[in-house]
């Protein structure tokens, strides 16, 4: 019962805070909203007993991506009023879309014919049993090969974003350091012979 | 109890939403963003509650790794986003039809 409390509870927060960053006026409001609504579904997640994942989600996109974006909204210096133009004009399609959307996936979801019975609960898990370990142990064997590729995948996305934002300035002075590393002696100090000059 | 339909409605709606900021917004390439990441939010919530409900690790396993493409994906949109706001000092996506597309 305190589940379902807590479930329809943090349900109702997070479907406020989708509506807070579709119709949010200013983009900051937007990000803060996004924010509540990871932090909400990591609660949800917590509820279905994926623990790893809640604290994830937590991590990675609290703590990192939605970092990025608040970064992004308040460096740049966009006129965001202006952006807002045709607000209500293509307001009303939105809304259409959304409850043509929900409705069909109500619809998938009561369809009798699809052979998962959408009315049970789960089985509680065991008290010793460990999400993480669990997770851990799949990832490993079963999907190393796609988990290495995520990695690769993350490397190329870090080179990626540095190598599109990053500044050539003209005209800055800058080391160049495989020069600086491969210079030999001779490259430095120059020997010159001759003879001596007579004395006056 | 919570049961499958509970779960498989709640990311339904969140789904909707984020489909109808996607029509709302459809000036704000920010805005775009994160709502792409909603709809990732919402597909995550049906592999979670089917892991769940069939007792398969699986479902766990593909949401680690649709959030590890949405970072990825987060982080070379809003890489691009800022070098198409030095380039043209703007965000609106009406201003970008250099392509004629």
């Amino acid at each position: 019962m305190l589940i379902q409390i807590l479930f329809y509870g943090f349900s109702l927060v997070l479907v406020a805070a989708a509506l807070g960053v579709i119709a949010a006026r200013n983009p900051v409001h937007s990000v803060l909203s996004l924010v509540l609504c990871f932090v909400t579904s990591a609660a949800i997640w917590l509820l279905f007993e994926a623990e790893f994942l809640a604290v994830v989600l937590v991590l990675v996109y609290v703590g990192a991506v939605m970092v990025l974006f608040l970064f992004v909204v308040m460096m740049l210096n966009v006129d965001f009023e202006q952006l807002r133009g045709g607000f209500t004009r293509y307001a009303w399609l939105g809304w259409i879309t959304a409850a043509v959307v929900i409705v069909e996936i109500v619809g998938v979801v009561t369809a009798k014919r699809l052979g998962v019975d959408v009315s049970r609960g789960a089985a509680p898990l065991p008290a010793d049993y460990s999400n993480t370990e669990a997770l851990g142990h799949v990832l490993y064997t079963e999907y190393v090969y796609a988990f290495e590729l995520a990695g690769m995948l993350l490397l190329v996305a870090i080179v990626a974003a540095i190598t599109l934002t990053m500044r050539r300035r003209v005209g800055l002075k800058v080391q160049n350091v495989s020069r600086q590393v491969s210079v030999k002696p001779g490259d430095r100090v120059r020997l010159v012979k001759m003879p001596a000059e007579k004395r006056q | 109890m919570i049961t499958l339909g509970h779960m498989l409605t709640l990311s339904g709606v969140l789904f909707a939403l984020a489909v109808a900021g996607i029509f709302i917004n459809r000036k704000n390439v920010i805005l775009l963003l994160m709502c792409i990441e909603l709809l990732l939010l919402a597909a995550n919530f049906n592999f979670i509650a089917f892991s769940r409900y069939l007792g398969d690790l699986d479902g766990q396993v593909f949401v680690f790794f649709v959030l590890t493409v949405a970072a990825a994906e987060a982080a070379i949109g809003l890489a691009i986003l800022v070098v198409l706001f030095r380039q043209r000092g703007s965000i609106n996506v009406e201003d970008l039809n250099e392509m004629k597309g």
